[in-house]
């Protein structure tokens, strides 16, 4: 298993008041992502366990592309991936902030 | 005084001897392989019947069994290597060269073949390709063909996977050959008469049915979201835009999902009677909701599929069926329809290059093409105007006089940043260059050429390369869409953002599609039972496909 | 997904978690244990494979119809909805906890290959003691309801667990037996269970078969209100758990296997019961299936 973990800080906190979200499996080819508000509202860390080893620079380029979209400040996200493409990856997340803005 | 009919006297001499095996023209499956050793003669050209669905698997069975002491050396002329007999045959010598077109789930032992030098290859073709050759310089010595049934005539009822059988008797019979069919029982009276008596010198009563994969059939149940975005994107951006009535479609998820969204999300945007309305296409399951729905008018089939029969013969005003109400399907010509007669080919690949260069070859597997190239490619001989065939051909010139510009056929990929086990579909050099140098081909085996490609649909956007007007306009555009993998990342991120500005890179924002919404609700089916409720009970699939 | 749509959402397609939230009550689910407290296998990073927060299953506690309800839903998709160490820890104690706390029915949404490889030793452990706790449970007055649907169906020890139920609702993708085709397959050869003949496979562990033999005692269209009103409607009908229900199934199964043991195939068995057409049974329409139910006599008993 490998363990990333990546930390931004964001211009704006994660709109809505939900305190925390779940969204996916983990299974073949997919991912679960929790998604916890848990930080100060500028700074969002993102920490993976996945089993499929050396795609570190494609984590990093999914999850700043992420973070500058959702602005997802005070949110720490922590992922359990079962071998998911990227975008699926990007797709989970962008569910999981809904999830947290509703 | 020349002799003008040498190769008819050789027919006739070939019938004789195989008639010693006959009952008037029926053998018994028993006596194939007797039947065969003597009609051939060495270094007979041979198509073997391997289509995408039947198989004349008997007679490949007889075949390979044959002494390759009195039959060696043939120069095998056969669209699908598809059966392990088909190459069994080269490696007791009976056949040593090859012509062929497709061979799925063989090619990696064609691979292997031809690096050890088993198979003289002569080319991988198209399949109009391989079809047009049998008429000028590959034509059948001796074909071995499948039917359903025969009479003691000959006459011959091909089912509905008609295929090629007509194409490679016309070839065969016509000039000088001679055709044996294998059959899955003698009749009195055939059903209908797909090939007159007359072109079949001998009928084989097979020991056991053809074998037929279902090899069109995607089961609605694995359809992702990626997939169903990327269809939504193509729906939108590339079917509503040009307006497109006559298509291909592939055979792969996303095409199939296309087809699942034509009743709900086509629907939604009223695109019903703008667009699909008219395909070149194998029976596809999934294409039934949007048939029931009204979307689909007509249907013209290369071949059939594993349970669709009863579907098909109860709708006659949607596909071309025979007097007897089964589907008559014809390879060559509904590769010629799609071809010369649909204004877009849309279709998956498993690589493309900086350039738009696609290919199916991986590092050790010769895949052949099949179709996929005569539908995926501009016809330079078409003369006819159409609304998405013009539109297409304006976006690629901008000079001239338009009384003397011609449309583009749209070809469109249709693929997922990566495949299986995280493999990135966008790659600087194709596996097909590295393979062609290593077993020694003069030609990349490129499925569809950079040049005919006008879009490519990832679940990132749409690149529209028509609109490209230089060379690095193209190899950001592709960047542009290319997501998470090297090349995509590799992206001049300026030069994107100035593509889209132009509209040549949409993202779904700019198509007013929220990829959120991409989700499995939207297909009309999510599973085969599904699929069979659409069709009242008639589509009945294979075993494999059932969960009830 | 656009909230909880029970009349449209499959149970099949569903997540664990979404058939919950659409099962009972809107919002009236809590949690126990849930995801954040990371109550994760210790055992599956030994064999370098991914975890989830939850291990699987899903436990707490929520209303149906207004009545309270501990609930329990295992998700298929992860490791095959198998039973580890923390995994059927949790299941266990919720069916303990419901001795005291005493809800108006324990649910149980099983959707399970069996135990899990990696930690086989504790899986089978926690499916005795599930076996156990269910029992103390109904013999306590509190009715545990099976409902199952998913993908994984309920193999090995969740076939055992959903024969410890006081009553099961199966939908027509739900398979329900002991060993897995694959098992059968491996053990017996294809010739005798060919484990890629899904038709056979669903012929003979699927949801009709398991109603129509009385293995189940509700069959459901494949939408979470089906088995809402399914689990509202057995656990009303759930019987007494004494000596008497017990020597009336133990009956009840004798009789079955006089009645149908030399029978070759489920269709023989469908035949048996009297259903005029057995090979349409597979393409029956539920309303179709269930008028056939209704003549069938084995679906009809009291016993469990």
């Amino acid at each position: 298993m490998e363990s990333l973990t990546f930390r931004h800080t964001t211009t704006k906190p994660l709109p809505g008041t939900k305190p925390q979200a779940i969204t996916g499996v983990v299974a073949s080819g997919n991912l679960e992502i929790l998604l916890e508000r848990v930080l100060p509202p500028d700074a969002c860390e993102v920490a993976i366990e996945t089993p499929v080893a050396g795609y570190g620079p494609v984590w990093e380029a999914v999850v700043a592309d992420f973070v500058a979209r959702a602005q997802p400040g005070g949110v720490r996200i922590s992922i359990n991936d079962g071998g998911a493409r990227p975008d699926t990856v990007s797709l989970r997340l962008l569910q999981g902030a809904r999830l947290m803005e509703a | 005084m020349a002799d003008w009919r040498g190769e008819r006297k050789a027919r006739d001499a070939r019938i004789e001897a195989g008639r010693a095996h006959a009952n008037g023209k029926v053998v018994p499956a028993g006596d194939a392989v007797a039947l065969l050793e003597a009609v051939l003669k060495p270094g007979d050209r041979v198509c073997l019947e391997g289509d995408n669905q039947k198989q004349a698997d008997c007679l490949a069975r007889a075949l390979s069994q044959c002494d390759p002491g009195k039959v060696h050396g043939l120069h095998m002329v056969q669209s699908g290597i598809v059966l392990p007999e088909h190459l069994d045959v080269f490696e007791t010598g009976i056949a040593e060269r090859l012509d062929y077109s497709y061979s799925g789930p063989q090619g990696a032992r064609v691979a292997k073949m031809l690096y050890g030098g088993q198979i003289k290859l002569g080319a991988v073709h198209t399949y109009l390709e391989l079809f047009a050759r049998y008429f000028i310089d590959l034509t059948p010595h001796v074909a071995l063909i499948a039917g359903v049934s025969a009479d003691r005539e000959g006459n011959l009822y091909t089912g509905p996977n008609t295929e090629d059988t007509p194409t490679i008797v016309e070839a065969t019979h016509f000039k000088n050959g001679v055709v044996v069919a294998q059959v899955n029982e003698i009749v009195d009276k055939v059903p209908r008469v797909d090939i007159p008596g007359d072109r079949v010198d001998f009928v084989v009563e097979a020991d056991t049915p053809f074998f037929v994969e279902p090899l069109f059939t995607r089961d609605p149940a694995a359809m992702t979201e990626t997939q169903i975005l990327i269809a939504m994107m193509a729906i939108k951006g590339i079917y509503a835009e040009y307006g497109v009535r006559r298509l291909n479609h592939g055979i792969g998820f996303g095409t199939a999902a296309i087809e699942l969204l034509l009743p709900t999300y086509g629907e939604k945007l009223g695109l019903k009677g703008e667009i699909a309305t008219h395909f070149a296409l194998n029976p596809h399951p999934t294409l039934i909701p949007a048939i029931e729905s009204g979307w689909v008018r007509q249907v013209h089939c290369f071949g059939s599929e594993v349970g669709m029969d009863r579907y098909i013969r109860e709708r006659p005003d949607v596909f071309f069926t025979g007097a007897d109400g089964s589907l008559r399907s014809n390879r060559a010509l509904c590769q010629t329809a799609g071809l010369y007669a649909c204004d877009m080919f849309i279709g998956a690949t498993l690589q493309i290059d900086l350039m738009g260069h696609s290919s199916t070859v991986t590092q050790s597997r010769v895949a052949g093409f099949g179709g996929a190239p005569n539908m995926g490619s501009d016809p330079h001989g078409r003369r006819h105007p159409s609304d998405p065939w013009m539109k297409a051909g304006r976006e690629a010139q901008i000079v001239g006089d338009p009384a003397l510009m011609r449309g583009r056929k749209l070809v469109v990929q249709l693929v997922e940043t990566f495949g299986d086990k995280l493999v990135p579909t966008f790659v600087e050099k194709l596996d097909a260059m590295e393979l062609a140098k290593k077993i020694g081909l003069e030609l990349a085996p490129v499925m569809i050429y950079a040049d005919d490609v006008t879009h490519i649909v990832t679940e990132e956007g749409i690149a529209n390369l028509l609109l490209c007007r230089d060379a690095d306009d193209r190899e950001q555009a592709i960047r542009g869409v290319a997501g998470y993998t090297e090349i995509g990342r590799g992206r001049d991120r300026a030069k994107v953002e100035e593509l889209r500005a132009r509209g040549i890179i949409r993202r779904p924002e700019d198509l007013g599609i929220e990829p959120l919404d991409a989700d499995r609700s939207l297909l009309a089916a999510r599973s085969i039972k599904d699929l069979v409720h659409w069709s009242g009970g008639l589509y009945e699939p294979p075993a494999r496909f059932r969960n009830w | 997904m656009a909230g909880p749509d029970r009349d449209r959402l499959s149970w099949y397609e569903a997540s664990a978690r979404q058939r919950l939230d659409a099962l009972l009550d809107p919002g009236s689910f809590t949690e126990v244990l849930g995801p954040a407290e990371r109550r994760m296998s210790p055992h599956l990073p030994l064999f370098d494979l991914p975890r989830a927060f939850d291990d699987g299953i899903v436990v707490g506690s929520g209303s149906l119809d207004g009545k309270t309800m501990f609930v329990a839903a295992q998700e298929g998709r992860f490791m095959g909805g198998a039973f580890g160490e923390v995994h059927g820890a949790k299941l266990v104690g919720l069916l303990r906890a419901a001795l005291d706390v005493k809800p108006a029915a324990v649910l149980l949404l099983l959707d399970t290959g069996g135990v899990r490889l990696q930690e086989a030793n504790a899986g089978e452990t926690a499916i005795a003691e599930a076996m156990r706790a269910i029992v103390a449970a109904r013999a306590a007055g509190v009715p545990v309801v099976g409902l199952i649907g998913g993908r994984a169906g309920c193999f090995g020890g969740g076939g055992l667990i959903a024969g410890t139920c006081s009553r099961l609702a199966v939908s027509e993708g739900g398979r329900i037996s002991v060993s897995g085709p694959e098992v059968i397959e491996t053990n017996k050869g294809a010739e005798e269970f060919d484990s890629k003949d899904r038709a056979l496979v669903w012929r003979t562990m699927g949801g009709k078969h398991r109603r129509l033999i009385g293995g189940a005692d509700a069959f459901c269209a494949d939408t979470v209100s089906a088995f809402r009103e399914a689990a509202l409607r057995l656990i009303a009908d759930a019987p007494a758990f004494d000596l008497d229900t017990l020597t009336a199934e133990q009956a009840r199964l004798r009789a079955r296997i006089d009645r149908f043991g030399q029978c070759r195939d489920a269709t023989d068995i469908w035949a048996k019961l009297g259903v005029n057409d057995p090979d349409a049974v597979p393409a029956m329409d539920t309303g179709a299936f269930d008028e056939t139910v209704a003549q069938a006599r084995e679906a009809v008993h009291d016993a469990r």
